[in-house]
């Protein structure tokens, strides 16, 4: 974490931009911007700059957007939960959907329902994330008028509305990872069938539901995990373009409305937050392989 | 495409007023609900003298008051003053707030409050600048007068009072303005007939007010930023939405009332709507730039800057820029057209792009690149950087473009190095009109050096006869003044004007009481149900 912090703090001074100049505004004289930049402290040599953030961090201090003057955790707090509910749905929504569509496609391989689960997975690899968004805006929310635009309901304010706000979301940026997932799944399970145990069990007459879910796809699920670990990196890419797109407060649009205006300690705060998150859910990952597969050790 | 000219803008304005006159409909109308809003930008900053950000000083409009505001046809009127006076001379100057002002804390505000708002603006406005230049003495003579006392003539006094665009004069508690004028403000504590909530603040996403129950507006009928502000809807929810395409399809399905600022693709659509209304509310619109560097050659030399000059075709511009010739007109004066300071004086005649060759080969231009900064993110800046490129190629200078995010650029444009070691030659600016409309507000035309705006054009004479106009106080003086500064402008040339257009907001029908102004202004506003 200490190298992903260095590396941002120096990528970032790297990067053209100056957050004074933006406080000011476009009318502001170059005095007025140079006053600014002082008052921030963001005229101290930079390795100053990088031992007061250090010293801050040591203590728990994110430090302070230099816009709003608002505390970095406070904001993060404000834009954690719809963040968090987008890519909980999108999680659950693609594995729901793409775990049984691969099952079901290496099962009846070559056949034509194997061949539309192919095209609804190329689909997903091919369409951008931003444009199946207003498709899906343009059809269920204008034409249908079954779910709104835009927007955010917490989930206090009553479960439906959570939802309502968030189908369309998870759906437009579940797909891709639906299609990632489907195509992993299926070529993880036409592995597994072709073992010898899977013929055994067939031999034994058990009933195919039975040695597709509790045979083969038990198998089949260690490449299947790794592809929904690695996957969790698209997730928040995506989430970037879908919270903007459906204008939900979430971490995605807090980071790029900084980056935009170079508001340094938020930048920071959330890429240090999102690479521990990162490399959370892949520790989470590789420790549920060993509950998958009891050969493996560490 | 002269669609605007200045008889009809005056003909609306006072069109406008007339009907503002009668004033049954401000009895008339709804009170209480909630008002939507999708505003210009995201609110980060909430400090009005820090920043001169357009979403700032929209947001501060709701929150502060001001000692004195512009109408409709942005004429000065009293709005906090009740009563004012000036010597035969207008070197000293008494101002009497109105009875029963409040600020949202319950205090009352006091002239004290004003000496130091005042006193924080001066240290950042341009025109406050001048101002406080200018003046000996600034203090409260009791709790509801203060005075200002020149040491120098300034006719422009009320002008600088009821400056209605970035940075205006609010008003807030002394304690609050007593803030260094390079820092922000702690506290969100106006007088305005709007209460900031700031538990409902989410940076980036909503602002939410709330109405001032003390609010005292004035009797007259509003007009602009003048007369009464009534707070006609409980609560105004400003929601930013980044995308456009997502707005439009908010506005249309009635999630939100009033979308501030749509770009003009989406205005056609808009237009089409039978439950959306779309309206330009600041028919003085908007001014866009070609600014040289005046450091580097070649546009040291007034003969390149002239070049520049002959090259700019407003028309072409204007069509890559804006599109819809309903929105848009061609403009000579650099106080912008349809406004009370239009003038035509010293303006050359049609585009000559073979004159523009033989000057910028009469500047001994080497033939090095040109570095033109292109703001790729923002669609007027970006339009009229790859038009100026092309006029450009066409009158045989080569071109470094460098496409930037705005953020970029508003950095770059600060560095006075030569434009190969990170400098630049040429960049693009938008300008809404309030801010061009004399020659004491127009930046791009103070010959400052390095005080002056980026470009950092270097005038001796210019900054004379700026002085001169701030110093006169006879209307037709000042006229004749501010001829004299447009010729020079047109001789020297700081920057070339590419042309004037409009900026539609969008609201739904049920939505009664927009007001014309240049800044989004949300009281006098209700929602029908």
């Amino acid at each position: 974490m200490a190298v992903v912090a260095l590396v941002v703090f120096g990528l970032l001074r790297l990067t053209p931009g100056d957050p004074a100049a933006v406080i000011a505004g476009d009318y502001a004289s170059p005095q007025d911007v140079a006053k600014i930049r002082a008052s921030l402290g963001l005229d101290r040599p930079l390795h100053v700059q990088l031992g007061l953030w250090f010293g801050n961090l040591l203590r728990g201090d994110l430090g302070t957007s230099i816009f709003s003057g608002l505390p970095v955790t406070t904001l993060i707090r404000q834009r954690v939960e719809p963040t968090v509910a987008l890519a909980t749905l999108t999680m659950i929504v693609a594995i729901a959907i793409a775990v049984p569509l691969g099952v079901l496609a290496a099962w009846k391989q070559g056949s034509w329902i194997d061949r539309t689960v192919m095209v609804f997975a190329v689909s997903g690899f091919s369409m951008p994330v931003f444009w199946l968004g207003f498709l899906l805006v343009w059809v269920f929310a204008m034409q249908l008028g079954w779910l709104p635009v835009q927007g955010y309901s917490p989930l206090s304010r009553g479960l439906w509305p959570f939802l309502r706000q968030l189908i369309l979301p998870a759906l437009t940026l579940g797909f891709v990872y639906m299609a990632l997932i489907t195509r992993m799944t299926r070529a993880s399970m036409l592995t597994v069938l072709r073992e010898d145990y899977i013929r055994t069990a067939y031999a034994k007459g058990l009933p195919p539901p039975a040695v597709l879910l509790r045979h083969a796809l038990k198998n089949a699920g260690l490449p299947v995990l790794t592809i929904i670990g690695v996957g969790v990196a698209i997730l928040i890419g995506g989430v970037v373009v879908t919270e903007s797109v459906f204008a939900l407060p979430g971490i995605g649009r807090l980071t790029v409305d900084a980056i935009l205006r170079r508001d340094y300690p938020v930048i920071q705060a959330v890429i240090l937050i999102v690479s521990g998150v990162y490399v959370l859910i892949n520790l989470t990952i590789d420790l549920l392989y060993v509950v998958l597969d009891p050969r493996i050790r560490y | 495409m002269a669609r605007l000219s200045r008889r009809n803008f005056l003909i609306g304005a006072g069109a406008a007023l007339g009907a503002l006159q009668g004033a049954p409909f401000v009895h008339a109308q709804k009170r209480g609900g909630t008002i939507r809003i999708i505003p210009i930008a995201d609110l980060k900053v909430l400090d009005p003298i820090w920043t001169t950000a357009y979403v700032t000083r929209d947001h501060a409009y709701l929150v502060y008051d001001t000692l004195f505001a512009s109408d409709a046809s942005l004429q000065i009127k009293p709005q906090m003053v009740d009563k004012y006076s000036a010597s035969r001379d207008h070197m000293k100057w008494s101002f009497t707030l109105r009875d029963g002002l409040k600020f949202h804390d319950g205090q009352p505000v006091t002239a004290e409050d004003c000496v130091v708002s005042l006193q924080r603006w001066g240290q950042k406005d341009s025109l406050g600048k001048l101002l406080m230049a200018a003046t000996g003495k600034l203090a409260a003579s009791d709790r509801k007068t203060f005075t200002l006392d020149l040491k120098e003539p300034f006719g422009a006094v009320l002008d600088a009072l009821g400056k209605p665009s970035s940075n205006v004069p609010f008003i807030m508690p002394a304690r609050l303005a007593a803030t260094d004028a390079n820092e922000q403000i702690k506290d969100v504590i106006g007088s305005g007939p709007y209460r900031f909530v700031k538990a409902e603040w989410q940076p980036g996403d909503q602002v939410v007010y709330e109405r001032f129950a003390d609010y005292v507006p004035r009797n007259e009928a509003p007009s602009g930023a003048a007369g009464g502000k009534r707070a006609n809807v409980d609560r105004v929810i400003a929601r930013y939405i980044p995308d456009a395409a997502t707005a439009s399809a908010a506005l249309e399905k009635g999630e939100v009332d009033w979308w501030d600022n749509p770009p003009v693709d989406f205005s056609t659509r808009l237009e089409k709507n039978p439950n959306v209304t779309v309206f330009v509310k600041n028919p003085g619109g908007i001014q866009g730039w070609v600014r040289p560097n005046h450091l580097f050659p070649p546009f040291n030399n007034k003969k390149a800057r002239q070049a520049l000059l002959h090259m700019v075709d407003q028309d072409l511009y204007l069509q890559a820029v804006v599109g819809n010739p309903k929105y848009y007109r061609t403009c000579p004066s650099y106080y912008m057209c349809g406004l009370p300071t239009e003038t035509a004086a010293g303006a050359p005649g049609k585009p000559n792009l073979e004159r523009a060759r033989q000057l910028m080969k009469e500047s001994g231009y080497d033939g090095k690149p040109i570095v033109l900064l292109d703001a790729a993110d923002n669609p007027s800046l970006h339009g009229s950087a790859l038009v100026t490129r092309e006029l450009l190629s066409r009158i045989g200078v080569n071109v470094d473009l460098q496409a930037q995010d705005w953020a970029s650029v508003i950095a770059r444009r600060g560095k006075k190095d030569p434009p190969q070691a990170g400098g630049w030659n040429l960049m693009m600016a938008t300008w809404i009109s309030p801010d061009v409309m004399t020659p004491a507000v127009n930046a791009g035309l103070s010959g400052g050096c390095d005080k002056a705006w980026f470009g950092w054009y270097c005038s001796e004479q210019m900054e004379s006869l700026r002085r001169e106009w701030i110093r006169a106080t006879d209307p037709a003086k000042r006229r004749q003044i501010a001829d004299q500064v447009q010729t020079l402008a047109y001789d020297e040339v700081p920057y070339v004007p590419w042309g004037q257009y409009t900026q539609p907001t969008a609201y739904r029908k049920n939505v009664k009481g927009v007001l014309t102004f240049p800044a989004s202004l949300y009281w006098n506003v209700s929602v029908e149900a």
